[in-house]
């Protein structure tokens, strides 16, 4: 039996509010499978699963708030080793205790107004009725909505309050622990440009790559050969290297707000792939509507100010990572080119590192090996 | 497709990215980029639609004549003929 948990889906989480039921009890799951949506800072997360098995029992009401690390469903048929991980070497692994359900009441659920007939089919189709617009008298929820809800299962939102409070939960944090040293470089992006034009002169809007695909795949590839910028860091045991290279790319919210989901194996993927990973994520971050292993899995951050921003910009890094890349605006300026002056695009690339775990010059070796795959923009 | 049938898609499509903002009252004449604070991923989807629902496929080199309200429509005017 496997106990199906609230994942921590970063340091600055610390509860969710379960609001929708994908999968329900006698159904198949597959590694991967989205079987429910958590309300969190960050939006309303689709939560993965990572084992293959048969939905059990679901032991968390819809609408309950409960801490990371509650279990919220048993899934069978998952074989012991599985459902139950143990370090061969580990002579007596102490158990695990998970925390206690906390279904805190009253429920969200209770709250709301809506009919009888309409509470119990949103019973029956697992859809919580916080996640449903109600438009009867006062806003009630009447068996209609829930109906229509089908189609449209959840009301999806940000809350920028919220999203605020994490952020500074997080960076308070990673300032207080984290003994950050800055580095950076100009990098010469006549190269990168002109492929870039040539490769998307061709192509239709919707096919063409913008220049930060081109940094971040640059920065994946760098990661390769110094993985002491890439994976996490924790007080006790120190800092473990990550064999994946998943980027968190920040992504500025409209009105106010950040989010840095990853982009699983940002090494191996293609451009286009790339491109079109981007444009998909940017999209779900600014609706609130990302993957847990999304919120989860970064091993290295990039955050970029695009074409109309700062120079240079100087990140925090968000823990337990142990660095950030940040990449400024393109600008046009003179460089002495042996005896002549000649006008080039420059882009300022700055490193911030965690130095419990690297120094200066391994960070400047990383960002000079950016700077060399941004010369040669075929091969990335 | 008319002039003002292109107002309206504009419109729209901007109201799309940037829905905070009531893209039909902007300055016509102040860059998009900076009034509706939208970057190059937001453009590039800007005109993703636009070539999607008119057949006018903006090249990059021609970016830089989209930059306000009023020159917008104007280019996918003269293109659209």
């Amino acid at each position: 039996m496997y106990e199906f948990r609230m994942p921590s889906l970063g340091a600055d989480m610390e509860a969710g509010m379960l609001v929708e039921w994908l999968k329900h009890p006698g159904d198949a799951v597959q590694r991967g499978d989205i079987v429910a949506v958590v309300e969190t800072d960050k939006g309303a997360i689709e939560i993965e699963i990572f084992v293959k098995g048969t939905m059990g029992k679901q032991l968390v009401q819809l609408g309950a708030t409960v801490p990371v690390g509650t279990p919220l469903a048993l899934i069978e048929g998952v074989p012991e080793e599985v459902a139950r991980p143990t370090r061969a070497a580990a002579p007596v692994a102490p158990a695990v205790v998970a925390p206690p359900p906390q279904v805190r009441r009253p429920s969200p659920q209770a709250e709301l107004r809506a009919s009888p007939a309409a509470r119990k089919r949103a019973e029956e189709r697992g859809i919580a009725l916080s996640a449903i617009i109600g438009t009867g008298p006062d806003g009630a929820i009447l068996l209609r909505d829930v109906e229509q809800a089908g189609t449209a299962p959840v009301r999806r939102g940000l809350d920028l309050g919220k999203m605020r409070l994490a952020i500074a939960a997080a960076m308070a944090r990673s300032k207080r622990e984290i003994p950050h040293y800055y580095l950076a470089t100009e990098i010469d992006m006549s190269a990168a440009q002109a492929w870039l034009e040539k490769t998307n002169a061709p192509r239709t809007p919707e096919e063409r790559l913008l220049a930060s695909v081109l940094t971040l795949k640059a920065t994946a590839l760098a990661a390769r050969k110094f993985p002491v910028f890439n994976g996490s860091y924790d007080p006790t045991t120190g800092f473990v290297p990550s064999d994946k290279i998943h980027i968190g790319v920040a992504i500025a919210i409209r009105g106010g707000g950040l989010v840095s989901p990853a982009i699983h194996d940002c090494d191996t993927l293609a451009l286009d792939v790339l491109m079109a990973k981007l444009r998909d994520l940017a999209a779900r971050a600014r609706e609130g509507h990302l993957r847990s292993s999304e919120l989860s899995d970064a091993t290295m951050t990039v955050s970029s100010l695009g074409d109309r921003g700062v120079e240079s910009l100087y990140g925090v890094i968000y823990p337990p990572q142990v660095a950030i890349v940040g990449f400024g605006r393109p600008t046009r300026r003179p460089v002495a080119e042996g005896d002549k002056v000649e006008i080039r695009s420059l882009i300022t690339a700055t490193l911030g590192a965690d130095h419990r775990v690297s120094d200066g010059h391994s960070g400047s070796l990383f960002l000079r090996e950016i700077a060399a795959r941004l010369q040669e923009p075929e091969k990335l | 497709m008319s002039r003002d049938e292109l107002r309206e898609l504009v419109i729209a499509e901007l109201g799309r990215i940037a829905p905070e903002y009531d893209a039909a009252s902007i300055d016509p004449n102040a860059d998009l980029r900076d009034v509706l604070d939208i970057d190059s991923l937001d453009f590039q989807n800007f005109l993703s639609a636009v070539h999607k629902k008119t057949g006018i496929n903006v090249p990059e080199r021609d970016y830089g004549k989209l930059a306000t309200l009023n020159s917008a429509l104007a280019y996918l005017a003269k293109s659209s003929n």
